[in-house]
């Protein structure tokens, strides 16, 4: 049997380690889903407003956002703001800026389309049986509105927490970073250990990862 | 001598420049089953919407019981609980059960009490045949059966006057009786209605008096056998003529009903 560099993963405190590097990672993109979900609940449904200078800002930022790599979001935040500001961001407030301004943009346009699926029938079925605005929101939009939104913002969320990997570019510990490290410096001892080590941080996204979609499976089978 | 419910005065509607609805008078009694005819396009559906203020009008004047509507009107809301309203797509609500399509309205609007609403959102389900749906959602319905629910849901609030707008023209053509046979029982109760089709047979047995409207008035006005027997103008004739076949082999008229 072919060494796969287990036993790395065994040695001192390495597999506590990469637990540290994961909840690193899940801490900074969970902050960031906290601050998305509402802010893009708001201009999503300012998106849907008939204002079209609001419209045509947010859907500016919407598309900026989508375009850009989110490793070059990274380093404008990161490096960028430091020489043109004079602004002294830690890598990890940096990643939980830009994984909040993209979360947002994504959010918001989710929260766009589902509410423009909901046909407008609904409302006027809502307003003929005597519902006042708020009451057709309450009852009747917000609710289905919801339903739809969320297996889709699960998706955001589990998609938030794997685009971690690429915040060790800007210097932050997080489980991959640790990965590496811990490969380097048994690189003469385990000259192997680069599979197990990677095997492991490729479990931990999935033991993260995985559960939260199962989650939205479930929801989406309970109420299509 | 009857007293009037619903008053249309001078009714003008237009969409940006175009006009739909050009000075419309109209009087339903209490109790009186007005059915509304016309080709497509002629403006029958934004009649009933205007009356229940889903559209904005641009002149004219819509009363219920002697009370204006206009959908600037804080009591608009109290105005649309006496007015039910049953759309062509059904639009149930698709969160909800059979039971709570028809109990949230009683029970957010009117307030009432959530034991007496059930009581008699099942009875009338009942009566549509649809009791053991209550648990249902609105997906596991045929499409018959939805517009027996919304019927329902509309029946709940005890609304004065009921609109139906082609209530049956997204149904397949075995599921248009059950609908029909409905609205039919609810004439026989006395209801007050307007009712938009496309249904000839089925206007002819239901309504107390004819609307033709075209172009967005009112052409004739009359009582069914008169006007499906002696339609006094043109053009009801020739609107009531594309619904006649001429039969090919033999010299007999059929008349046939449109299925769509």
């Amino acid at each position: 049997m072919p060494d796969l560099g287990l036993e790395v993963l065994l040695k001192g405190q390495n597999m506590v380690r990469l637990l540290e590097g994961l909840w690193i990672a899940l801490r900074i993109s969970l902050t960031a889903v906290v601050i998305s979900i509402p802010a893009g609940i708001l201009l999503g449904a300012m998106m849907t407003r008939k204002n079209r200078v609001v419209r045509a800002v947010l859907r500016l930022y919407l598309e900026i956002i989508r375009i850009m790599p989110q490793m070059v979001l990274l380093f404008i935040v990161f490096f960028g703001t430091t020489r043109a500001f004079g602004w002294d961001l830690s890598g990890e407030t940096a990643s939980i800026l830009v994984f909040s301004l993209w979360g947002t943009a994504e959010m918001s346009d989710l929260v766009r389309g589902a509410l423009i699926s909901i046909p407008v029938h609904q409302y006027e079925s809502g307003e003929a049986l005597g519902l006042r605005r708020v009451q057709v929101y309450r009852y009747i939009i917000i609710p289905q509105t919801f339903r739809r939104l969320v297996p889709l913002s699960i998706n955001l969320i589990t998609r938030m927490i794997k685009t971690t990997s690429l915040i060790l570019m800007i210097g932050v510990v997080e489980v991959l970073k640790v990965a590496q490290q811990i490969i380097e410096a048994n690189r003469m001892a385990s000259p192997n250990a680069a599979f197990g080590v990677y095997l492991a941080v490729f479990l931990l996204y999935f033991i993260a990862c995985w559960p939260i979609s199962m989650f939205a499976k479930y929801l989406e089978k309970r109420w299509r | 001598m009857t007293e009037t419910l619903l008053k249309i005065e001078h009714l003008v509607k237009k969409f940006d420049d175009n006009l739909i609805l050009d000075d419309i008078n109209l009087e339903v009694k209490k109790g009186e089953v007005i059915v509304v005819i016309g080709p497509s396009g002629c403006g029958k559906s934004t009649l009933l919407r205007c009356i229940n203020a889903l559209e904005p009008i641009q002149g004219g004047t819509i009363s219920l019981d002697g009370e204006p509507i206009d959908d600037k009107s804080r009591s608009l809301s109290v105005l649309r609980e006496k007015i039910g309203m049953v759309f062509q797509s059904y639009e149930l609500f698709p969160h909800l059960s059979v039971l709570n399509n028809v109990m949230l309205a009683p029970l957010k609007v009117q307030k009432r009490k959530k034991e007496e609403v059930k009581e008699e959102a099942l009875t009338l389900l009942e009566r549509v045949g649809l009791k053991e749906k209550a648990g249902s959602f609105p997906r596991q319905l045929s499409g018959g059966q939805k517009q027996r629910v919304a019927i329902v849901r509309a029946l709940c609030m005890h609304p004065e006057l009921l609109l139906f707008d082609e209530v049956t023209a997204a149904l397949d053509p075995e599921m248009v009786r059950e609908v029909l046979d409905v609205i039919l029982k609810l004439a026989a109760q006395g209801r007050t209605m307007i009712i938009v089709t496309h249904e000839m047979q089925f206007a002819q047995a239901v309504a107390d008096r004819i609307l033709f409207l075209d172009g967005g008035s009112i052409i004739e006005s009359a009582p069914p056998e008169e006007f499906f027997e002696h339609p006094k103008t043109d053009r009801a004739k020739q609107f009531l003529n594309t619904f006649t076949f001429e039969a090919v082999k033999t010299p007999h008229k059929t008349i046939k009903e449109e299925e769509d």
